[in-house]
């Protein structure tokens, strides 16, 4: 492969926190001299970035596929390409399809279609029960040897603390990382909404946001007894974080991460019961929203992920109650987190800090940096030129965006994996 | 009068003007219904279908009562026994009957927003008629109605709903009507059935009835479900009836000349005292009922008044 020299770019170097202007050369998909002033080029093929953004690819933990079982929601085709579009280079992929993500077999299935149909990285995550069922832990041993990267049940909460403990002492038997889903199972049961003056309104069964402390105060309690490497997929409200923060200071393992619409819309949204903004949890109050963003900001919360979840219009042309959650995010990712870079919440750094280099490092791996020798999975982007998302042009097969409609700032220009050039805006 | 919406879907639409309007209208049919002879043509040539996706004896009937007086062709469809069990969506269910071509649709459905989104894919009018715990607007007019033939006004009242709020879409749209018309509101009920956050909107919220109950004008009863009696919500019927049943004792405490209301229907000896309920110089339950016909009576007339506007 020959060499790429991206000339004229602001670098974003979330390892050194840097945003600078510089050139980056990529040799043999990688890395191999970053520099600023004049580059040394010859040879190699020129990308002139034109001043704009480039940055390490993003690391998305907690993708929805919809192989095997939905297919028509979402194939690994059109996530690939989404992905592309969005400046995501790896996708960490979910195990909660049809059936379920939960022996070496179906693993091996996922990892082939993946290898296939995809132009970014496609790491799978298996489910840490079978069948999510929350009563019998799966072959974490096996499901590794094909390639798991992370044990999840998603968002089903193992509520048996019995079975959720040996797990979580087997898997650290094996070294493996655990995404738990904190909520209390009880209190969110059957919830569509925050407790709070919105829902009271519009008459929605809810849940408080204290169950999602509750949940992760039990999960704490159990790898202060088993040691294990844990990881809270979204932690969207202000009360949990103390504990959060104290779990870090007592030197347990553990992560957090939260989703990229936690982080940029609230309760409020859902409006007249528009079901494109059901997510799970639910969207929170505006104060929980800020508590998040400056959770991001200070480190607390390591991680930000899509959250990508496809649904086709049935599931969601339904009323709110009995509509399904989620919303896809791949290609609104990086826009929608430019939001708090334009509020000046956030600086691009800490964002890609949040969405490259910490995602990368709590899986082990040698992306989400800028450095010599990391992998040249890489997102040029345009952080200012203002659209309109039209949903109908996402490249996923559904098409249940929150954001539809509404102003964006920023948007991918071009996007590398391992120094192949897999998307590139016309 | 001018009435600048297509469907009735929520109390939280309306202006107090169109409240007003709506009551005034009302007034009228009061009038006629009445009379011997009962009829209006307002309606004539219009289809009205009531769609109930929820078991309903009175409401179903006062509007069908409602429909059929102003001349309209009605038509009743228990949904809960037909197309949903066929695994039918509301949304293709909404589009079949928009294919018939009805002016009106009155919609009830357990689930809240159900009636909104509904609305939002077909052509005619829809009235709301209780969608789960979000509104239940003509019920909200018809208390109007009642309490404002019975206190000769409308504003300036203290109200206290009682009961199962957090559950009711009854309680919702009262507190946005009585809250929009400049009455005090107040909240009575256990805390697990009245949610701190209704404070948020300018109620007051007791637990303790008899301090609750000081000095109202108009108290409203809500109908508690049964199953909600189970010990998940409260402990017991008995323990509920002690503590947030209305009897003569607690309507002592309130003005001399409060009104005690109900939606109905009414368990007796659990939210109500049975004697208290049929007492003429206090309880005004049956007037509520007969402001209900007259109160879908006006909507429906208003709604239609722009239908035949836009044709």
């Amino acid at each position: 492969m020959s060499d790429i020299l991206f000339t004229n770019a602001r670098l974003i170097d979330p390892e050194a926190g840097t945003d600078a202007q510089g050139w980056l050369k990529v040799s043999d998909g990688h890395i191999t001299t970053v520099g600023q002033g004049v580059p040394d080029g010859a040879d190699a093929e020129v990308v002139d970035c034109r001043g704009k953004c480039l940055a390490p690819g993003i690391v998305d933990i907690g993708v929805k596929v919809c192989e095997p079982g939905e297919r028509h929601k979402e194939s690994y085709k059109s996530a690939g390409l989404a992905a592309a579009a969005g400046g995501v280079t790896t996708m960490v992929t979910r195990p909660d399809t049809d059936p379920t993500i939960d022996t070496p077999e179906t693993l091996e299935f996922v990892t082939r279609r993946a290898q296939a149909d995809t132009p970014v990285h496609v790491l799978p995550m298996a489910a840490l029960t079978k069948g999510r069922e929350g009563r019998e832990m799966t072959e974490i041993g096996f499901l590794m040897d094909a390639g798991a990267v992370a044990f999840t049940d998603c968002d089903r909460v193992i509520a048996n603390t019995k079975v959720f403990s040996r797990a979580l002492t087997y898997a650290r038997s094996c070294g493996a990382l655990v995404i738990g889903h904190p909520q209390e199972p009880g209190l969110s049961n059957g919830a569509a909404a925050t407790s709070g003056k919105f829902a009271t309104l519009r008459g929605l069964p809810t849940v408080s946001p204290m169950a999602e402390r509750m949940g992760l105060d039990r999960d704490i309690a159990l790898l202060e007894m088993t040691g294990a490497k844990y990881h809270a997929d979204q932690i969207t409200t202000a009360r949990a974080l103390p504990a959060l923060e104290r779990a870090k200071r007592n030197g347990l393992d553990i992560t957090a991460g939260t989703s990229i619409h936690h982080l940029t819309l609230n309760e409020f949204d859902v409006a007249d019961y528009r079901t494109f903004f059901k997510v799970k949890p639910p969207l929170r109050a505006e104060d929980d929203r800020l508590a998040v963003v400056e959770a991001v900001r200070s480190g607390l919360i390591d991680i930000i992920s899509s959250m990508h979840t496809p649904q086709d219009e049935e599931s969601k042309r339904l009323p709110f109650e009995e509509a399904a959650s989620g919303a896809v995010a791949l290609e609104t990712l990086l826009p929608a987190a430019l939001r708090l870079y334009h509020s000046e919440q956030l600086d691009l750094p800490t964002l890609f800090r949040a969405m490259s280099l910490n995602p990368a490092n709590r899986l082990g791996l040698e992306c989400g940096r800028l450095s010599a020798g990391a992998p040249a999975d890489l997102v040029l982007f345009d952080p200012d030129v203002p659209f309109v998302l039209d949903r109908f042009t996402l490249k996923s097969k559904s098409q249940n965006t929150p954001f539809d409609g509404q102003r964006m700032q920023g948007r991918v220009l071009a996007t590398y994996v391992a120094g192949r050039n897999v998307y590139r805006r016309d | 009068m001018s009435f600048a919406h297509r469907h009735l879907l929520g109390i939280e639409h309306l202006s107090p003007s169109d409240i007003t309007a709506i009551l005034d209208l009302a007034e009228t049919y009061v009038e006629l219904n009445r009379q011997p002879a009962k009829r209006a043509d307002v309606l004539a040539g219009l289809t009205q279908i009531n769609m109930f996706f929820e078991a309903s004896t009175r409401t179903q009937a006062s509007f069908e009562l409602a429909g059929k007086r102003l001349g309209a062709d009605v038509m009743n469809m228990a949904m809960q026994a037909s197309s949903i069990k066929k695994g039918e969506t509301l949304i293709d269910t909404a589009m079949t009957l928009n294919a018939m071509h009805p002016d009106l649709l009155v919609v009830r459905h357990p689930h809240s927003g159900a009636v909104d989104l509904l609305a939002q894919k077909v052509n005619c009018a829809v009235l709301n008629a209780g969608d789960g715990r979000h509104e239940h607007p003509t019920q909200a007019l018809l208390d109007a109605l009642t309490i404002r033939r019975a206190k000769g006004r409308l504003h300036r009242l203290n109200v206290a709903i009682c009961g199962d709020i957090a559950h009711s879409r009854v309680a919702r749209s009262n507190l946005i009507l009585l809250g929009k018309m400049e009455n005090r509101i107040r909240l009575i009920g256990p805390p697990t059935l009245v949610p701190a956050h209704f404070a948020e909107f300018g109620a007051e919220v007791h637990d303790d009835m008899h301090e609750g109950l000081k000095d109202v004008d108009v108290v409203m009863m809500l109908r508690l479900q049964k199953e909600r009696m189970d010990g998940g919500f409260i402990p017991s019927e008995r323990e509920y009836y002690h503590r947030y049943g209305l009897d003569s004792e607690k309507l002592a405490l309130a003005k001399p000349d409060a009104i005690v209301m109900h939606p109905g229907p009414m368990n007796r000896g659990v939210e109500i005292d049975g004697t208290l309920a049929d007492d003429i110089n206090r309880s005004v339950i049956q007037d509520q009922v007969e402001m209900g016909v007259a109160v879908r009576m006006a909507a429906m007339e208003l709604l239609a008044r722009n239908l035949r506007g836009a044709a």
